[in-house]
């Protein structure tokens, strides 16, 4: 059986942006804070931190979560991805970029994950056609799989 | 942040759970389960909920279940709204969470924790209401299997230290006419002023609400009188509403006047909906 008693401390690896990290947490710690103060990754903003605003949003195995709303002790053996984990040469950082649709800042991290995710799918052909529209480097890729 | 400290335990069966829950227990940490966690770390947040130990239920198998075997649809306390959705072996299910969360939330929230939290509204309770599933629940008493009407309707009937661990649907009833309606104040995505899920069972029609009163139910008068089909429908509607078996919520949301008119709405949408969707 898991012990209690350890004082809601530990230590744990964390897999961000490909890279492992180790870090003693609080079990009450969010991966929102563990990523901006342990690991300086301020990417993700601490906007309402009541997974309402989607600022924090990353990406957990491949999937958008708020990362507000997931305590750290919760990551160890899952992917972890955050905004500079794109390195800024997403088609969609791209595409939204080009439409003067701000740099890509706070709320808009949760429209930029959303986005890539639709687009990796083959269920919003309008949406790829739109950021294709808007993005050079995702219409050639676009253009080359065909 | 969260203030305070508390105990995280990652146990890899029913058993370990349970007795993680006991043991916290008897050392006064309050313990809680913890699917999704949203719930949770928000209230603890805001200093709503305190607790001393968290037993999180997603590494356990059996929660983690999403089949069909035996002509039962079984479904894991575990699973996200999002892989109910994905899976969507019952598409009234699927039709109710997708209008209950934001995506990134619903990539979070898991079943067992919607329908075992303090959040009242436990919309994706509904289907499994209309369903008449079961669930199988672990605690010290060991696992036991009983009807969801005995545990989740009008309300949590948990014995303390019993999680929910599946809920088990018979098949028959996963793609039968259905219908759902939910109105919100302003938002599309918001807790409901009135959200109903309906049933055409042949000849029979079953109903099941959340957001009108203080919790989600089913009532077999409703259902009684709402089939009563030698009365013009909205005569039915108004009997129902008379004749509502728990006191109507006034909150910010909406006052109770205002909410029994928007449940006259909705049921009379539902019941033309429905009788036209059943034959």
């Amino acid at each position: 059986m898991p012990s209690l008693g350890r004082g809601g401390k530990r230590e744990v690896e964390l897999i961000v942006n490909g890279k492992k990290h180790l870090t003693v947490v609080r079990s009450a710690d969010t991966l929102l804070r563990v990523l901006r103060e342990h690991l300086g990754l301020t990417g993700a903003k601490a906007g309402c931190e009541n997974g309402d605003c989607g600022a924090c949003t990353v990406l957990v195995n491949g999937v958008p979560i708020k990362s507000c709303f997931m305590l750290a002790v919760e990551a160890p053996g899952r992917n972890v991805t955050t905004i500079e984990g794109l390195g800024g040469e997403s088609a969609v950082q791209e595409a939204l970029l080009t439409l003067l649709l701000f740099n890509v800042d706070f709320v808009h991290r949760g429209l930029l994950w959303f986005a890539m995710r639709c687009c990796n799918r083959t269920r919003m052909p309008m949406l790829r056609r739109y950021v294709a529209g808007c993005s050079p480097t995702f219409a050639a890729a676009q253009a080359m799989k065909k | 942040m969260i203030s305070f400290d508390f105990e995280y335990v990652l146990p890899a069966t029913m058993e370990e759970a349970v007795q993680s829950f006991q043991h916290a227990d008897s050392l006064r940490l309050e313990p809680l389960y913890y699917g999704g966690g949203s719930e949770i770390i928000t209230m603890a947040r805001i200093d709503q909920l305190r607790t001393g130990a968290m037993i999180d239920v997603k590494a356990i198998p059996e929660c983690k279940a999403l089949l069909h075997q035996g002509g039962k649809w079984i479904v894991g306390a575990a699973r996200t709204l999002t892989e109910l959705a994905a899976d969507n072996s019952f598409p009234l299910l699927t039709e109710t969470v997708l209008h209950l969360a934001d995506q990134t939330n619903r990539n979070r929230i898991t079943i067992g924790g919607h329908v075992c939290g303090k959040l009242f509204y436990r919309e994706a309770l509904l289907p499994f209401l209309l369903t008449d599933s079961e669930v199988i629940l672990a605690g010290p008493r060991g696992v036991r299997r009983a009807s969801i009407h005995t545990v989740f309707n009008g309300g949590l009937r948990l014995e303390r230290g019993e999680m929910l661990v599946q809920l088990i649907t018979d098949r028959r009833y996963l793609d039968q006419p259905t219908y759902t309606v939910k109105r919100t104040k302003i938002e599309y995505v918001d807790y409901p002023v009135v959200r109903i899920c309906a049933m055409h069972t042949g000849d029979w029609m079953r109903f099941a609400f959340a957001g009108v009163s203080a919790v989600p139910f089913r009532s077999q008068q409703i259902d009684e009188a709402l089939n009563n089909r030698s009365l013009p429908p909205e005569v039915r509607i108004n009997q129902v509403i008379r004749n509502w078996p728990l006191p109507v919520l006034s909150d910010m949301l909406a006052s109770a006047d205002y909410r029994r008119f928007v449940l006259s709405n909705a049921l009379s949408d539902t019941l033309a909906a429905l009788e036209l969707k059943g034959g």
